[in-house]
C-alpha cells in the first residue's frame, strides 16, 4: 500500500508539469493585448507599457516565458499579477474560503444523499423512492444560477433565515451557498446509492446473510451499504476535486471570495501567472482526491488489493 | 479616463430567468423605521467592485479604486456639484501669470493619517514617483504636461523594450519653494491647470509611502476624512474610520465606513433589500425600470460625466466624407433607444461635452437630432453605397449588444442600409484593433472625465497629439483648426475665454463629426433606511464623508 501511494504521488509530478505548460500555453494563445486593456479607453503612457511588458516577459516567445516562470516557481516564487499583487497571497487568501465551501457542500451531499438513496433503495417504488426520484430530477434540471438566485431571494431576502452575501458570519455564511452548490450532486449521490443498494439487496451474499439469521439492520448497514458505496465514493471523490477548483457561479452570487472567482477574473485579464498558479493547484487537488478515493476502495472492499 | 468596472458579464445572461421567478416579490418597504434624526457617528456599509490595484493614487485609473481612494484623500482642490473648482482642499491658491508657471500655495494644518504634515514635498515627491516610468503607474500620463516628464521615461528600443534607466528621477518643472509653496512649470500653457489637480493622480503621499509602497497599497495613508484602520483584503474589503484631525471643511459624519467588495450588483441589491448593506452606488440595469416607484426616495439618480459615443473610422474611405458621418448620426433616434433599452437612464447626447461640465451647450450638436429626410439627402449627395451593410463594432461582454443593435435597426429603417454586428472581441483585442486602424465601421467608445473641464472631452479624444498609440483619438481625426483652437483655449487668459475657445473647437468637431455622440449617462444609487444624505458627486462616486447614519 505504501509503495502504491508513493508511486502515485511521484506520478503527479510529470502530470503537474504537463498541465501547467498546457494552461500556460492556453493563456498565451488568448488573443488580445492584456496590457492595452489595463488602461481602458485611455492608453497607458508608452514607457509604462514598455516597463510592464518587460516585467512580465510578454514579448518573449512561449517556451522562454514558460521556462522563466518555472525558474521562479522552483525558487518558490509564484509571480505577481499585473498590478503587483503576489499570486501566493491571492491563493492564501482565497483557498480557505473555497475549502470551507467544499466541506459544507460535500457534507450536505454525502449525508443527505446517502440517507435518501438508502431509504429509497430499500423500499423500491415506495413513496420515498418516488419522492427522491422526482425531487432529484427537478433539482438536476434547474441551472445552478437560477437556483442560487431563487434561494438567495426567498430564503435570504424574504425569509431572512440566511445571510445573503459575504463570509462575515463564519460557517453559517457557507450554509446556503453550500446547499445550493450541493443540490445537483446530492441528487446524483441519492440516485447512485439507490440503484446500487437496490441491486445489492438482491445479491447472493445478502441472501446468505439473511439465511444466517442476521438482523435486518446489520444486513443493510454492514453488508449492503458498504458494498454499495464504492460507486458513490468515486463520485464524491471526483466531486471534491471539482469543487476545490472553485464554484464560480455560487461564489459570485453569494459573494464568497474563493478561488473560482480569482481564476475567472484572471482569465479575463489574461494574467498567465495567476491562472497557471491556481489551476495547477486545482489539478493537484484533483489528483490527490482521486488517490484518496482509490485508497478508500480497499477499505470498503477488502477484495481490492494494491500490492 | 476611469475604466468602469461595474458590469456583471458573468451573471447577466442567466439572470433574467431567476428574476422572472422572483419578480413577484416586489419591493416591500415595511422594514424598521428610520427613527431619530441623523446625528454624527455610527457605521454604514457601501458596495464596491474589486479595485484592480493596490490602493495607490497614481495607479488608480478605474472607478472602484477611485471610490475608496477619494474617501481617504483630499486633493489640492475639490469640485462643487456643478463641477466648479473650490479651494476647500489643501491648496490655498494656485496662481499663474502666464498659464505656464503655476505657484501652488498650501494651507497650514493639514496632516496625513500618520500625523506627519502635508507639505510641498509631499506633492512634489508623489508626482515625481508617479511619473517615473519604472514605477509603471497607470495614471502617469497625467504628469506628461509637466516640464521634464520625458526625462523620467525609460528609453526603449525599436521593439518597445526598455533599454535603461530614465535620465532623471525628478521633473525639472517641479520646484519646492518652501514648506507651503511649490511651483509647477508646464511644457505648454494650460489655463485650466487648477481644474485638473483635484484628480486622484495628483494626491500627496507621506514619507512612509516611499519606504514601502507595497504595504502602503494595502493600507494607504492619506489626508482625507477617513483613515484606513486595517489592511484592505482583496475580495472582501476593509473598514475605514473617521480621521479626527482632518483639516478640511467637510469632516466625515459617520464614525466608520465598511467598504464591502462584491462580485455582482444583483447580490448587492439583494443585500440592501435584506437590510445588510446601506449604500449601493450603482443599480443593475434590470432593476432600473420602475426603481423610483419601488424604492421611493431611497433611489438616487444624478447626471454623471459618462459619455457614450460611436466613433467613425475616418481612415476608411467609406466614412471619410463628413456628409456620410453627419447623415448616419442624424438617422438615429437616441431618445427612443434610451427609453427602450436603458429605461430612460441615459440622456440623448446633444453635445460632445457632458452636461456636468461648465461649457456644455444644449443642442450644440446639430446632427444629433433625428432628421431622416436630410440624412437621406446627405447620403445621396455623398454618393454612399447603400448596398453594402454597415458594420457596427462594440466590445464583447459589457452589455452593449442591445443598444448597438437598436442603432443598426434604425439605420436600416431610416436609411435602408443593412447592418452587421461585430461584437465578439474582448477589450484586450478591441482596443489594439482600433489603435491599428482595424475598424471597418462605426465603433462604440465611452469616456468619463478625469476633471471637470471641456478640455478633457476634447483634447484627449480628437486632437492630433492624441493619435494612437499614445492617445485615445481612435477615429484618427486630425484637423489643424480644431487643434489650434484647443491650444488657444489652453493658453487663454481666464476661464471664460478658455471655455469660449473650447466651444469653438467643439463646433468644428460637431461639423466634422468624427464621432456620433450617443448618450450622456446618469448615475444611480440606492440607500437603505439606515442612512441618509447619500449624494453622488460629479465623478459618479458617493460622497462618503457626507453620509449620515440614522440612529
Amino acid at each position: 500500500m505504501g509503495r502504491y501511494i508513493a508511486r502515485r504521488l511521484l506520478l503527479t509530478i510529470p502530470v503537474l508539469i504537463g498541465a501547467s505548460f498546457l494552461i500556460f500555453a492556453l493563456v498565451y494563445a488568448l488573443p488580445g493585448d492584456p496590457i492595452r486593456a489595463l488602461g481602458g479607453d485611455r492608453p497607458l503612457a508608452p514607457a509604462v507599457v514598455a516597463e510592464l511588458r518587460d516585467e512580465f516577459n510578454l514579448d518573449d516567445p512561449l517556451p522562454v516565458q514558460y521556462v522563466k516562470y518555472l525558474g521562479d516557481l522552483v525558487q518558490g516564487d509564484f509571480g505577481t499579477d499585473f498590478r503587483g499583487r503576489e499570486v501566493i497571497d491571492t491563493i492564501e487568501q482565497r483557498l480557505p474560503v473555497t475549502i470551507r465551501l467544499t466541506i459544507v457542500a460535500i457534507a450536505i451531499e454525502t449525508v443527505i444523499g446517502i440517507i435518501a438513496g438508502l431509504l429509497a433503495g430499500i423500499r423500491r417504488n415506495g413513496f420515498l423512492d418516488n419522492l427522491v426520484l422526482v425531487s432529484s430530477t427537478i433539482v438536476v434540471a434547474i441551472p445552478i444560477l437560477v437556483l442560487a438566485f431563487v434561494a438567495q431571494y426567498v430564503l435570504g431576502v424574504k425569509a431572512g433565515w440566511f445571510p445573503i452575501a459575504g463570509i462575515t458570519e463564519g460557517w453559517y455564511s457557507y450554509l446556503l451557498p453550500g446547499l445550493v452548490l450541493a443540490s445537483g450532486s446530492l441528487a446524483y449521490v441519492a440516485r447512485l446509492t439507490r440503484t446500487s443498494v437496490a441491486e445489492n439487496l438482491r445479491a447472493d451474499y445478502v441472501r446468505t446473510a439473511r439465511a444466517k439469521g442476521l438482523p435486518n439492520r446489520t444486513v443493510i448497514t454492514r453488508h449492503t451499504l458498504r458494498n454499495s458505496l464504492i460507486p458513490v465514493v468515486t463520485f464524491i471523490g471526483a466531486d471534491i476535486g471539482t469543487l476545490m477548483g472553485g464554484a464560480i457561479v455560487t461564489e459570485t452570487v453569494f459573494n464568497l471570495p474563493g478561488i473560482g472567482r480569482a481564476v475567472f477574473d484572471s482569465v479575463q485579464a489574461q494574467e498567465g501567472a495567476v491562472v497557471v498558479g491556481i489551476v495547477t493547484l486545482m489539478v493537484f487537488f484533483f489528483i490527490f482526491f482521486n488517490l484518496v478515493v482509490d485508497v478508500l476502495y480497499a477499505v470498503l472492499d477488502p477484495r481490492i488489493r494494491y500490492d | 479616463m476611469k475604466l468602469s468596472k461595474r458590469r456583471s458579464a458573468l451573471v447577466a445572461t442567466g439572470l433574467s430567468a431567476a428574476l422572472l421567478l422572483t419578480a413577484c416579490g416586489g419591493g416591500d418597504d415595511s422594514e424598521s423605521g428610520s427613527g431619530g434624526g441623523g446625528g454624527e457617528g455610527g457605521t454604514f456599509s457601501i458596495y464596491i467592485g474589486e479595485p484592480e490595484n493596490p490602493l495607490i493614487p497614481s495607479n488608480t485609473t478605474e472607478s472602484e479604486g477611485h471610490q475608496v481612494i477619494s474617501s481617504l484623500w483630499t486633493g489640492l482642490v475639490q469640485y462643487a456639484a456643478d463641477g466648479a473648482v473650490e479651494y476647500t482642499g489643501v491648496a490655498e491658491s494656485i496662481e499663474s501669470e502666464d498659464n505656464t508657471t503655476w505657484t501652488v500655495t498650501l494651507k497650514d494644518g493639514w496632516t496625513f493619517h500618520d500625523g506627519t504634515p502635508v507639505n510641498a514635498q509631499s506633492f512634489v515627491n508623489a508626482w515625481n514617483w508617479g511619473a517615473y516610468s519604472p514605477n509603471a503607474q497607470g495614471a502617469s500620463y497625467f504628469f506628461s504636461n509637466i516640464q521634464g516628464y520625458d526625462e523620467l521615461q525609460a528609453p526603449t528600443d525599436a521593439d518597445g523594450n526598455p533599454t535603461g534607466e530614465p535620465a532623471a528621477t525628478e521633473m525639472s518643472g517641479l520646484q519646492v519653494v518652501d514648506d507651503q509653496t511649490f511651483t509647477v512649470t508646464l511644457a505648454s500653457p494650460f489655463a485650466q491647470f487648477p481644474v485638473t489637480v483635484g484628480y486622484n493622480a495628483f494626491y500627496p503621499l507621506p514619507e512612509s509611502f516611499f519606504e514601502d509602497p507595497e504595504a502602503f497599497g494595502t493600507r494607504p495613508v492619506g489626508n482625507g476624512p477617513f483613515q484606513a484602520s486595517e489592511d484592505f483584503v482583496p475580495g472582501q474589503g476593509f473598514t475605514v474610520t473617521r480621521y479626527d484631525d482632518y483639516a478640511g471643511e467637510e469632516a466625515a459624519k459617520a464614525e466608520e465606513v465598511e467598504f464591502r467588495v462584491y462580485a455582482d450588483l444583483n447580490t448587492g441589491l439583494n443585500d440592501v433589500e435584506a437590510g445588510n448593506l446601506d449604500v449601493l452606488p450603482d443599480m443593475p440595469p434590470d432593476a432600473l425600470a420602475g426603481a423610483e416607484d419601488t424604492f421611493g426616495d431611497r433611489f438616487i439618480e444624478a447626471p454623471s460625466s459618462g459619455f457614450t459615443y460611436m466613433a467613425f473610422p475616418t481612415y476608411d474611405p467609406r466614412y471619410s466624407d463628413k456628409r456620410v458621418r453627419q447623415a448616419l448620426s442624424m438617422a438615429v433616434d437616441r431618445q427612443a433607444i434610451s427609453d427602450a433599452i436603458f429605461s430612460g437612464s441615459r440622456t440623448a447626447a446633444d453635445d460632445a461635452i457632458a452636461p456636468v461640465v461648465d461649457g456644455y451647450r444644449e443642442g450644440a450638436c446639430e446632427y444629433c437630432a433625428l432628421d431622416v429626410d436630410r440624412a437621406n439627402q446627405l447620403l445621396d449627395e455623398a454618393g454612399f453605397d447603400r448596398s453594402q451593410p454597415i458594420e457596427l463594432w462594440f466590445n464583447a461582454g459589457a452589455g452593449h449588444d442591445a443598444w448597438v443593435e437598436a442603432v443598426g435597426n434604425q439605420l436600416r429603417e431610416n436609411l435602408g442600409i443593412e447592418y452587421t454586428l461585430r461584437g465578439d472581441l474582448d477589450f484586450s483585442e478591441y482596443l489594439p484593433l482600433q489603435d491599428e486602424k482595424g475598424m471597418t465601421g462605426p465603433f462604440r467608445l465611452g469616456w468619463s472625465m478625469d476633471y471637470p473641464s471641456p478640455q478633457n472631452y476634447l483634447e484627449p479624444l480628437y486632437s492630433t497629439a492624441a493619435l494612437p498609440p499614445a492617445g485615445s483619438n481612435a477615429s484618427f481625426y486630425s484637423n489643424p483648426e480644431f487643434d489650434s483652437l484647443v491650444q488657444q483655449g489652453n493658453g487663454a487668459s481666464d476661464n471664460e475665454q478658455a471655455i469660449e475657445l473650447y466651444q469653438q473647437a467643439d463646433d468644428i468637431l460637431l461639423e466634422d463629426m468624427p464621432i456620433m455622440p450617443m448618450f450622456f449617462d446618469l448615475e444611480q444609487a440606492l440607500r437603505s433606511e439606515n442612512v441618509s444624505d447619500v449624494v453622488i458627486d460629479v465623478f459618479g462616486d458617493i460622497d462618503v464623508a457626507a453620509v449620515t447614519v440614522n440612529s
